[in-house]
């Protein structure tokens, strides 16, 4: 049987119920969530399997033989190896929790970074967020590497032969967003990853803006390093994973020191637990882990190429619409993007924008974006973003586009 | 709470045509202010007689509220003393952050009781503050300097 004709259409109206901060209102009006690229909400699955690990299954876990710490690992656990499924890691002595993709990042850059030195350069994207820029600066600062930034262009798309221009054997490492989180451009990293090993640099990959909209498979990407954060994917906030081979791992330094990364400890000497314990020091975000397995279940039974073509869809209809509004500028043209408009309404600050917006439910980011570079690149001082997920719809939409109408309303 | 509570047709006059808007040169004390969050920013330039403020002006960018606070404040600041501009300051302050209060902002604010509308929304009330906090730093800057330079800087230790 041809499995495309059993699946049912996607049906946004039973994916909003099960997220139930969507039927809450604000100011007394439909709450129309467009921020999911800052965070994203929680379902139903993912509350409940949080609430139902607090209630039934937590002590600390890796620690005592009694029955629940063994339950409360047993789930720590078993949220690892659901992430190395999702990513289609090899081991999951590969997948290391953090507290967030800029924990993860930084991880890198102080345990991996140590190796570079005076002459060695790490290069960057124009896009990215700052915690894809400020750990490589303070690297710098610390080894004396110096850090070369790949240019953009007016669509808000990467310079790809510039990229590879300033790719070269002093090249230690290029790290790089898989989705601009302020413009929602999806940046070419296949030809990245072969340029930069090319050259022999190693590669990380952000994977922040991209894991909740695309499958990722690590082995298929073939990068060294992959980040992402579980509030992005409908998980825990708290919480992210830091992804390597296991060969690449074995060769840092141990990062944070403390309980749980060590096998002994004597004032003479400490040897270091194995991977991934050993960059996990101290007590973990245990529900969170637990939390962020229920989100990827949850992802998966909908199925990532249905969220994605759903908010492709959204976004081809947004993008028209808010194209008709006079005085509206989006900033990000890129010819393939995320479900995430960035924006400007002539005469009217985002800020402006942000409040009039939200007195009218509709939420909304506004601001730099964690993106100054990009700010200064279009010479604007902030956007204001709209941001799609699994169960944005066309109401949330018409709802954006009314409010529009409301702040011209209100500036005259 | 009602937007145009906010959005008082005396802020958007202001922001739309700012009252002392550029540059004093030469000028006796200038300060910085920014805004990381929202990426206002703003410089003023302030000229004193003795303890009197006797121009001011403000030069940058940012919101509605931030503008127009700053515009509202430099008319309202023009010609005062230094205790006159202190009272203000804390009269503003305590407006903007009197949140859920329904009390009426204190007739001495004159025009810048428009500014009263911002404490219903938290978020927004570093812009309205942020020219304030900068004319604080500038007056503080010309302080100083003038205890550096002057007679008074005879330390009590």
């Amino acid at each position: 049987m041809n499995a495309e004709m059993t699946m049912p259409a996607y049906d946004v109206a039973r994916v909003r119920a099960d997220f139930p901060i969507l039927a809450t209102t604000v100011r007394g009006k439909r709450l129309a969530f467009l921020d999911t690229a800052a965070s994203a909400q929680r379902p139903l699955a993912v509350i409940e399997a949080v609430d139902r690990y607090e209630r039934s299954s937590h002590a600390n876990v890796h620690r005592g033989v009694y029955e629940l710490s063994q339950k409360a690992t047993d789930a720590f656990e078993g949220a690892r190896e659901r992430v190395r499924r999702f990513l289609n890691a090899a081991s999951i002595k590969e997948i290391v929790f953090t507290r967030g993709t800029t924990e993860s990042i930084n991880l890198v850059a102080q345990s991996w970074g140590r190796r570079l030195g005076p002459g060695d350069e790490v290069l960057i994207t124009w896009m990215e967020h700052h915690a894809n820029i400020v750990p490589w600066q303070m690297l710098c600062e610390r080894t004396g590497a110096v850090l070369k930034v790949a240019p953009i262009d007016a669509r808000g798309e990467l310079d790809l032969d510039a990229f590879r221009a300033l790719l070269s054997p002093r090249t230690k490492l290029a790290a790089f967003t898989q989705v601009s989180n302020a413009l929602g451009t999806v940046l070419p990293i296949r030809a990245m990853i072969d340029a930069a090993h090319a050259v022999g640099a190693m590669t990380l990959l952000d994977g922040a803006q991209a894991v909740a909209h695309e499958r990722v498979d690590v082995r298929a990407l073939g990068c060294d390093f992959y980040v992402f954060s579980s509030h992005k994917l409908y998980g825990p906030t708290g919480l992210g994973v830091l992804w390597a081979r296991e060969a690449v791992l074995r060769d840092m330094p141990p990062w944070q020191g403390g309980g749980d990364m060590i096998l002994t400890v004597s004032f003479a000497k400490t040897t270091y637990n194995e991977l991934p314990y050993r960059f996990e020091a101290g007590t973990p975000h245990i529900s969170g882990a637990v939390g962020l397995a229920a989100a990827i279940d949850y992802l998966e039974a909908l199925g990532i190429e249905r969220v994605h073509a759903h908010e492709q869809a959204l976004l081809a209809r947004a993008t028209r619409a808010l194209r008709a509004v006079s005085g509206l500028r989006i900033i990000g043209e890129a010819k393939e993007k995320t479900g995430v408009i960035s924006f400007t309404l002539e005469g009217i600050h985002p800020h402006d924008l942000g409040t009039i917006l939200d007195d009218e439910g509709v939420a909304v980011r506004t601001g730099h974006h964690c993106a100054m570079p990009v700010m200064e690149f279009f010479d604007v001082p902030a956007t204001a973003r709209a941001s799609f997920g699994c169960y944005t719809d066309d109401a949330d939409i018409d709802q954006l586009l009314r409010a529009l109408g409301r702040a011209r309303e209100v500036f005259g | 709470m009602d937007l145009k509570d906010l959005y008082r047709d005396v802020i958007l006059d202001h922001n739309k045509q700012p009252r002392n808007f550029g540059r004093l040169d030469p000028c006796d004390t200038s300060a910085d202010g920014n805004n990381p969050l929202c990426g206002d920013r703003l410089t003023l330039t302030l000229r004193l007689e003795g303890d009197r403020l006797t121009d001011i002006r403000f030069e940058g960018k940012g919101c509605a509220i931030s503008t127009a606070s700053a515009s509202l404040m430099t008319e309202a600041v023009k010609g005062k003393d230094q205790a006159a501009i202190t009272r203000l300051r804390e009269l503003v302050h305590q407006t903007l952050t009197a949140h859920g209060e329904a009390t009426l902002p204190p007739a001495e604010l004159g025009k810048l009781a428009a500014l009263a509308g911002v404490r219903d929304y938290p978020a927004r009330v570093k812009c309205a503050s942020l020219c304030w906090h900068t004319l604080g730093a500038a007056l503080e800057h010309h302080a100083q300097r003038h205890a550096d330079h002057g007679p008074a800087t005879v330390s009590t230790e």
